[in-house]
């Protein structure tokens, strides 16, 4: 199973700070092991942010996003207190739903 | 709600029905299905054919559009990309390595307050131009360059 | 000294071919080599390394490594299912972390030898985990999707010592020789091209390519033997320690390569470290 993510979510002014890394090899495709095998492509191609219980951010990305990737939001009308929920979806159906509450 | 049913990335299978159903509240943001992967564009080996893909038709040239990146990149495996749109309306942003074997790196859409801005982290193979496309809830699109050197590629792996 | 960087040398297991290596005469003068590695890179560049490189570490993947190293450290793992939390003294009494690993590497009574602190890990997992030390040694570097424990257990234990000044006690007579042995290993050139550590490192304003090579002999430099490690390796996506670090300038040294958690890169590590002493760690990092 994957790892979990980790979610850093502060208010600064009147939006919250939305950071979050994932745990993920981002596999173009195109890469080689150290025995010369084609490691297949292996990404995240999706992802949504929910805050507070609404769908505020969705996005799908490809195999040039960074490993291990790493995402920064802002949102406006968000509080201190609201939950926020990630969730990502990879290539291969692999998934994983972290959240946080902003500070 | 209806900001995210146009935007780029649902442009391939967005349902109107989901989207009435989470305006509603009928469905939990989490059982909503994803959006159909976009292969069309996240699979075009030219800057056009991934414009094309999202639906960018034609774009017009913005300098409210602003991208920061480094000027020369440490390490092409991991390049910082930041990317805020000033134009009012803005609901999506993507953003495209030109000279990437796949230009179109990724596509967000901004709905119930999330402001047109981003960072994320992208791999490029070789010095080339960063795009960042943004669309506004009118359906015209806008565009903004810059360059990134790179000395020491970043695409095998 | 030679006598002694000999004993040290066959005692850390290096392969037997070193003594052969650092017979032969120098080939090629080192200083042809190293005026290439010195060619400078306008600044500007480092500037903008820089500028990123603080962008880069505000959100660091380095973090995740943490996150699995705290769940190992907690678990009770092992053929003795026992917690390293539970068992393992980092040197600030059992399961203290807070400090420990800028005050590392120090003598431990236990064992009555200087370890550092991921000698001192890889310690405790086979001594009360019941671990094997040859299973531990195996593959004790990350690649591809591959990430040692140890590189994790280690992560999470420096991840306790953010903003904490470096502070590696010179108390206890093993401590001060250790650091003896540790300053002659980085001075002791061999090899094909009769390098040494300091051929690379003994300098200001070395540089590969566009790699600054840190001078390690002086407290400025030698932070940055300590800085950012363990580190998350961009080239590769992968989190090093300093056991990796040490084991590829080695490797690049052309000198063979030191055995897992062996005592001379705690040497090695002792004699940067205490060069390094009062200068604040800011916590595992992000590298090239
Ligand atoms: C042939 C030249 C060479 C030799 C000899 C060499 N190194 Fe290195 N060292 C390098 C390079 C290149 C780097 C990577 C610098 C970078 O990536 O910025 C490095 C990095 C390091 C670092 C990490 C510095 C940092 O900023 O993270 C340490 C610590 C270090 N070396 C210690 C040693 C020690 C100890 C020895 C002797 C056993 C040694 N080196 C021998 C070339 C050398």
């Amino acid at each position: 199973m994957a790892d979990p993510m980790k979610i850093r979510a502060q208010m600064k002014g009147d939006s919250a700070e939305i950071r979050v890394l994932m745990s993920h090899p981002m596999e173009t495709g195109q890469r080689k092991d150290n025995a010369g095998n084609v490691v297949p492509a292996h990404f995240i191609q999706s992802i949504t942010v929910d805050v507070g219980g609404k769908r505020v951010i969705q996005g799908q990305t490809g195999p040039a996003i960074s490993r291990n990737p790493v995402f920064g939001f802002k949102v406006k009308g968000a509080k201190a207190g609201d939950k926020v929920v990630i969730n990502w979806v990879d290539n291969k159906g692999d998934k994983r739903t972290d959240e946080a509450t902003i500070s | 709600m209806d900001a995210l049913r146009r935007t780029l990335i649902k442009g391939a299978g967005a349902t109107g029905a989901i989207a009435a159903a989470m305006a509603a509240g009928v469905l939990k943001p989490s059982q909503v299905l994803a959006a159909e992967y976009n292969r069309t564009a996240f699979e075009a080996k030219d800057v056009a054919g991934a414009l094309k893909g999202v639906g960018a038709g034609s774009t017009t040239e913005s300098k409210d559009i602003v991208i920061r990146a480094p000027d020369i990149a440490e390490n092409g495996a991991v390049v910082p990309v930041d990317v805020v749109s000033n134009i009012p309306n803005t609901i999506s942003l993507a953003v495209l390595v030109d000279k990437n074997p796949a230009p179109l790196t990724s596509a967000f859409d901004f709905a119930n307050g999330a402001v047109a801005e981003m960072a994320l982290r992208v791999k490029m193979g070789q010095t080339s131009m960063v795009e960042a496309i943004a669309k506004t809830s009118d359906g015209k699109y806008f565009i903004a360059k810059k360059e990134v050197k790179v000395t020491v590629g970043g695409c095998g792996g | 000294m030679k006598k002694r960087i000999g004993a040290l040398v066959a005692a850390a297991a290096m392969s037997a071919s070193f003594a052969v290596l650092a017979q032969q005469p120098a080939k090629k003068p080192a200083a042809k080599a190293q005026a290439k590695a010195a060619q400078k890179a306008p600044d500007a560049t480092t500037a903008d390394f820089e500028k990123f490189r603080d962008v880069l570490e505000e959100d660091n993947p380095a973090e995740l490594f943490e996150a699995k190293g705290e769940e190992l450290w907690k678990a009770k793992r092992g053929p003795n299912n026992v917690s390293l939390a539970e068992s393992c003294d980092m040197g600030r009494g059992v399961g203290v972390l807070k400090g420990a690993y800028v005050q590392l590497p120090r003598y431990f009574a236990d064992v009555d030898a200087v370890m550092d602190a991921e000698r001192r890990i890889a310690h405790c997992m086979v001594k009360y985990q019941g671990f094997k030390a040859e299973d531990l040694a195996k593959k004790p570097f990350s690649s591809g999707n591959y990430t040692p424990e140890l590189v994790s257990l280690t992560t999470y234990v420096a991840g306790h010592s953010r903003k904490m000044k470096i502070a590696i006690p010179q108390k206890h007579p093993k401590e001060k020789e250790t650091y003896q042995i540790g300053k002659e290993i980085f001075a002791y050139r061999a090899g094909p091209w009769d390098f040494s550590c300091s051929t690379c490192h003994g300098e200001d304003g070395k540089r590969i390519r566009t790699q600054n090579l840190p001078n390690l002999s002086t407290p400025e430099g030698a932070i940055r033997a300590f800085q950012g490690w363990p580190g998350y390796r961009m080239t590769g996506g992968v989190m090093h320690t300093l056991q990796w670090r040490m084991n590829d300038c080695f490797r690049q040294q052309r000198f063979p390569e030191p055995n897992y958690v062996s005592p001379s890169i705690t040497a090695l590590l002792s004699y940067m470290g205490v060069n390094a002493n009062g200068q604040v760690y800011k916590g595992p990092g992000i590298k090239r």
